[in-house]
């Protein structure tokens, strides 16, 4: 590899409609050595955070671009000095230090670390998730490289370039202070008032001291729209970004922020209905029973429930091409595949993404249980590509692994509809015997749900969609493996 | 002071660098005889005689190739477009010879050419356009817009006196509405110095022309909502006044560019561009931009209103900017 030459790091490329990747973290700083192939940093772009590889083994000879920057695709990172290629290294790099504008934001580089932290907490292949509803593809919307760019709390993320300057200049964290510009963001005058108000000895100020005098501070509404008519305790003089007695305030970060974006906007947008039924789960059971060892010696592989019931989804899709299509302006797309999404709950329940099975339609029972074992670890390692996260036409979300028996989750857009899988429990169930009487079981029952997008799908197929799943699941045959 | 108009300023202005300088003479179509299409050089004729005050064939080429060979024999002449619109004839002159002679010969051209331009008043395509963004695109020109009569008359006299081309276009929507005291001795104004026509606190409009009243009135709107806005007329368009309009950003941070030119190309997207680039840190908003779309002035009336930009237009596009 190394050929005497230094080798440019670029940003990478990470996926067709990528264009930017903003700097979570270097793992490793100038002068230290690398191999090729080893994770040098950490990027985060519009659809996924992941790590860059050396692309050579050698030294790190310059490190281009600062934590925090938001550069193109393409964009030189860092430079790799080949081992021996020697002493020169370090030095000659006054010229080519970072545009100056980016200064500032060397400082809040925590928060950018810990919102990259947020991510990678563990969601066991087995159940991608307690999860909630349908993910936005997306941690991302990366905040935006200015000064203090993190700040996003209030309202949209963006910070205007005057008020990052002048946030840079007296070090205030843009995100403490009430926005009264459009969609809550902080104005000039916001900051200027914030920073006129003076840090404000906090313990100082009396409980009742000045209790509506106060607040000029932030023009309008500094506390929260609730703000109680009478004279609220505390608040008076403290920060004006103002928590509450007993509140914390904690930022958002930007897979939240998608998150919520993406929530909103498709609740908005579709028309949800929640159709359930209830499955009876004897035969899926013993059949998993009777996998589950040689699955797991011959292929390293379990095989979940939710293995089972993406396998009876997909092929019941086959039947109902709208509940795998997409209300696309005034027209009514329909697919010959599916690519089935799984919410994947991430960090204690905090955060989740949705990795895309591609054609699902052509995976038997072992290949979707691999699936989603691979797209499970890979979310919870940070090593989705953007592609993993795009293009799904379904969607199923498990949120019954803590026991939860019904939800009704949010469509994942432009998608039409959800399967929710829920807890697997044992309830006292009417069977004929085989003289045909009516006598109580104990069967393993499960709940499902279809919410679907009404403006596409109408309540009687929905329920027949979800009668099919029922069908396949409670007749579950071994040679349909 | 005497309370003038601002066709009344330019025609007292002209007069009197007529009268102080022999080596002063107009031409053009009508600005003899009859006194000029808008009357401007009314009287003039009988007071310098017919070979100060030319009535030229209808010619523009004509008026400004002669104006060029008199500016380069030591005259200087001042020539009048009927209407600014027709200037497209006399193009290649002013821009190929004009524009280019001292840069190429060590000769100046002290010529200033008069355009009425603007609309307003349902002069349809061929009588109410605003070519300055045109002409401030050539090196070697210089392009004055007057807004009030006190700027008239000072900025031509620093016009005829600037021995460069100078192009000096006087709104035809101002000539008998604007009316101010302007001092009867002679003064100059320099160019590439702007006016703040109206100090505020929150957001800068930069325009010139008549647009400045529109702005104006716009601003007298936002400030019954508690917006205070600043007009600054950068009175030349080129040489423009970078500094004057830097500053006020720098104390508004959101700014609005005017004009009454279509949008594509106009004046506007320069001054946007260069705030972009010497003021980023300082904005908090988005340079908004409001100009007459891209096409031709309409005749009907109802059609120019919408083309020309209206007080309500600036005033709402104001509020955005407030809001933002």
């Amino acid at each position: 590899m190394a050929t005497g030459t230094i080798i440019d790091v670029v940003m990478p490329q990470m996926g067709v409609s990528v264009s930017e990747g903003t700097i979570v973290k270097w793992l490793k700083s100038e002068g230290e050595t690398i191999e090729a192939d080893e994770a040098l940093l950490e990027i985060s772009t519009d659809k996924v955070d992941t790590e860059v590889p050396s692309p050579g083994t050698g030294v790190v000879a310059k490190i281009l671009v600062h934590e925090g920057e938001t550069v193109d695709v393409g964009t030189k990172l860092a430079e790799i000095a080949p081992e021996g290629a020697g002493p020169a290294v370090a030095e000659p790099e006054p010229a080519v230090e970072p545009e100056p504008a980016v200064e500032p934001e060397l400082a809040p580089e925590p928060a950018t670390a810990a919102a990259a932290a947020e991510a990678d907490a563990p969601s066991s292949a087995e159940s991608p998730g307690p999860a909630a509803p349908a993910a936005p593809a997306v941690p991302a919307e990366t905040p935006a490289p200015a000064a203090a760019g993190d700040s996003s709390e209030n309202g949209k993320s963006f910070v205007s370039p005057v008020v990052a300057r002048i946030a840079a200049e007296h070090g205030v964290d843009v995100g403490t202070i009430q926005g009264t510009g459009q969609g809550g963001r902080v104005t000039k005058k916001d900051i200027l008032a914030f920073i006129e108000s003076g840090p404000a000895p906090a313990p100082a100020a009396p409980p009742e001291a000045a209790p509506t005098e106060a607040e000029p501070v932030a023009p309008a509404a500094p506390t929260e729209p609730s703000a109680q008519p009478t004279a609220p305790p505390v608040i008076a003089n403290a920060q004006p970004q103002a928590a509450g007695t007993g509140e914390t305030l904690e930022p958002m970060n930007a897979m939240r922020r998608g998150i919520a974006e993406h929530m909103r906007r498709s609740l908005d947008t579709a028309a949800h209905v929640t159709s359930a039924i209830e499955v009876d789960m004897s035969k899926v059971v013993a059949i998993r029973e009777k996998l589950k060892a040689s699955y797991q010696k011959d292929y390293g592989v379990n095989p979940t429930y939710l293995a089972f019931v993406g396998r009876a989804a997909v092929d019941t899709l086959h039947d109902y091409p709208w509940i795998n299509g997409e209300l696309r302006d005034d027209q009514i797309v329909t697919r010959n595949y599916v690519n089935l999404g799984i919410a994947v709950e991430l960090a204690d329940g905090k955060g989740l993404i949705v990795p895309v099975i591609k054609n699902a339609e052509g995976l038997n029972l072992l290949g979707l249980a691999r699936s989603i074992t691979d797209i499970a670890a890979r979310a919870r390692d940070k090593k989705l590509l953007p592609d993993d996260v795009q293009g799904g036409t379904f969607t199923i979300t498990n949120p019954g692994g803590y026991g939860t028996f019904h939800g009704t989750p949010v469509i994942s857009q432009p998608q039409a509809g959800i399967l929710g899988t829920y807890a697997l429990v044992k309830r006292p169930w009417v069977v004929q015997d085989a003289l045909g009487n009516d006598v109580l079981a104990i069967r393993p029952i499960m709940n499902i749900t279809l919410t679907y997008d009404h403006r596409l799908v109408d309540g009687a197929l929905a329920g027949r969609f979800l009668h099919d799943v029922r069908e396949k699941l409670q007749s579950w045959g071994e040679d349909r493996y | 002071m005497a309370e003038r108009t601002y066709l009344q300023a330019i025609s007292d202005g002209l007069r009197q660098e007529m009268r102080r300088d022999k080596r002063v003479f107009v031409i053009g179509e009508d600005v003899g005889v009859y006194g000029g299409a808008f009357k401007v050089t009314l009287g003039f004729q009988e007071e310098f005689g017919a070979w100060r005050v030319i009535d030229a064939p209808l010619s523009e080429t004509a008026i400004v190739g002669g104006c060029t060979g008199a500016a380069l024999m030591g005259m200087r002449p001042v020539a009048e477009m009927q209407f600014a619109d027709f200037v497209s004839c006399a193009w290649d002159h002013l821009v190929t010879v004009a524009a280019k002679q001292f840069y190429r010969a060590g000769t100046p051209v002290p010529m200033v050419v008069r355009l009425p331009s603007g609309g307003g008043f349902s002069g349809g395509p061929f009588h109410s356009q605003n070519p300055e963004s045109s002409f401030a695109h050539i090196p070697g020109l210089k392009c004055v817009c007057p807004a009030t009569p006190e700027d008239a008359k000072g900025l031509l006299a620093t016009a005829i006196e600037d021995p460069n081309p100078v192009l000096y276009f006087e709104h035809k929507h101002l000539y008998r509405r604007l009316k101010a005291e302007v001092p009867e001795e002679r003064y100059t104004i320099p160019f590439g110095e702007a006016r703040t026509h109206r100090v505020g606190e929150d957001i800068s409009v930069i325009t010139w022309g008549a647009m400045v009243h529109t702005a104006d009135e716009a601003a007298e709107e936002l400030a019954k909502e508690d917006v205070s806005v600043e007009v600054v007329d950068l009175r030349t368009v080129m040489p423009w006044d970078r500094k004057a309009v830097l500053a006020s950003v720098e104390k508004t941070s959101k700014v609005l560019v005017l004009h009454e030119d279509t949008r594509t190309g106009g004046f506007g997207a320069e001054i946007a561009a260069t705030i972009a680039e010497e003021a980023f840190e300082s904005l908090d908003a988005p340079v908004k931009r409001i100009a007459a779309p891209d096409s031709p002035v309409p005749f009907s009336p109802p059609l120019e209103k919408a083309f020309i930009p209206q007080v309500e237009t600036v005033a709402s596009g104001l509020r955005e900017l407030a809001a933002y």
